[in-house]
């Protein structure tokens, strides 16, 4: 279908986006990348006053880093993260996401603020963010904020938010030497999105468990932590045994929904089978970075 | 914008999609609109050296940048060589996801000139086909990697 109408605006700078955001709040709809929205706007689903066009603000788009932290501009496009050699070395676990999203000609397009802001539970980044506890940079008129991906995800399609803010910058730790991630999903075509994805992220030390992630995405309205399998697993050393028994535990009480492409119990097996080859893609990852 | 190299330009409603300026206002009809929502990958076209979804994409966006379209792949009226190798290979039946494989597939050889079979089911796999079964798609992309090397 044809897109609605709607008035457009471009700003150059991110303070005339704010303004922007300020006078319209929720009648306006933030177009980073455009590879959900778009679809949204053409589906009638999202019905927009005012198109923020965020696409020219350039002083959004980039990754550097500090000592703990690697900052990615939210107008960051899914390819340039995946090109770029720090995200590789010092966030494996968003490095080995990017492929999974979507296809060539979306990460053409696509950014990883969009992705996060879009927060859509099925979505790869989502899932990272959550494992890696990413922290969000959001600023409006009254300055900035720093909201944890654990009070970002709110809802279906829903963060934290508010209507006269923007996205600016997410923040991901810096991974150790000795921690080692893994993406895991089982999708029918590559590309599409997943019936269950996981992300994964281990720290050793002296050959055990020091830190451990589990993040599901495709399970429920948000992506979802699996906490006690993670505390399960932290002291213990690496072993298929624990592997399996972490997988029990984190798919114990998990109720994935239901569509035309698998039921409820089939996607909890293969969440199970996901924890236990990302644990031990994860754990081989450590030795590969060391 | 430059289009396959030539200059072109319109006044059009933000609104409208690169895929529906492409089409309509320049006539350039060989980049097809199949699900207007970024699923089928029959409308992509290449924007500054990359593949995108000109349905997912605002005309407006488009201001400045350079776009070749299915029409822009091959000069002289004739067929390049990953055309000739998709049409010696029975790449397509209907044609109607035809220009967006060519472009997907045009963008891809581009980067991996010695491209497999994997990493070419890989690279199409955005693009959706309902005649072919895809393997004389795969066939004509990897008998042009083929000739390449000769």
């Amino acid at each position: 279908m044809k897109l609605p109408q709607f008035a457009y605006e471009a700003p150059a700078t991110v303070a005339e986006a704010v303004d922007l955001l300020a006078d319209y709040q929720d009648e306006a709809n933030v177009l980073a990348g455009g590879q959900s929205l778009v679809p949204l706007l053409a589906l009638r689903l999202a019905r927009p006053a005012v198109l923020i066009d965020i696409n020219g603000l350039d002083e959004l788009a980039g990754v550097s880093v500090t000592d703990d932290r690697v900052v990615i501009g939210a107008m960051t496009r899914e390819y340039m993260a995946e090109e770029s050699a720090t995200v590789s070395a010092a966030v494996p676990l968003l490095a080995a996401a990017l492929p999974l999203i979507g296809h060539e000609a979306i990460r053409s397009r696509g950014t990883i603020g969009g992705s996060l802001a879009h927060a859509d539970p099925a979505a790869e980044l989502p899932a990272v963010a959550r494992a890696l506890e990413a922290e969000f940079v959001v600023r409006s008129r009254s300055g900035e904020r720093v909201i944890p991906a654990a009070d970002w995800f709110e809802g279906y399609l829903s963060t934290s938010r508010r209507p006269d803010e923007i996205l600016v910058e997410v923040w991901f730790p810096v991974a150790g030497p000795d921690s080692g991630a893994a993406f895991q999903e089982v999708s029918r075509r590559h590309g599409d999105f997943a019936m269950v994805g996981l992300a994964v992220s281990l720290t050793l030390a002296d050959g055990a468990i020091s830190d451990a992630r589990l993040a599901f995405s495709g399970i429920a309205d948000v992506p979802v932590r699996a906490a006690e399998a993670e505390a399960l697993l932290v002291g213990e050393e690496p072993s298929a045994e624990l592997f399996a028994a972490a997988a029990r535990r984190a798919t114990a009480a998990i109720e994935p929904p239901a569509d035309l492409h698998g039921s409820s119990e089939y996607r909890q097996k293969v969440a199970a089978v996901l924890v236990r080859r990302g644990l031990r893609a994860a754990a081989d990852n450590v030795y590969e970075r060391q | 914008m430059t289009v396959n190299g030539v200059r072109r330009g319109g006044s059009v409603e933000p609104r409208r999609t690169l895929a529906d300026f492409l089409r309509d206002d320049l006539e350039l009809t060989g980049t097809h609109v199949g699900c207007e929502h970024g699923v089928c990958g029959s409308c992509t076209v290449i924007v500054d050296g990359r593949t995108v979804r000109s349905c997912l994409m605002l005309a407006v966006q488009a201001a400045g940048r350079e776009v070749t379209t299915i029409e822009g792949v091959a000069s002289g009226g004739g067929l390049g060589p990953l055309q000739q190798a998709l049409q010696d290979s029975h790449g397509f039946q209907c044609g109607f996801c035809t220009p967006g494989f060519v472009m997907q597939a045009t963008a891809f050889l581009r980067t991996h000139p010695d491209a497999r079979e994997p990493e070419v089911r890989e690279a199409l796999s955005g693009n959706i086909c309902r005649c072919t079964g895809y393997q004389g798609i795969i066939d004509g992309v990897l008998l042009a990697v083929q000739r390449s090397q000769h």
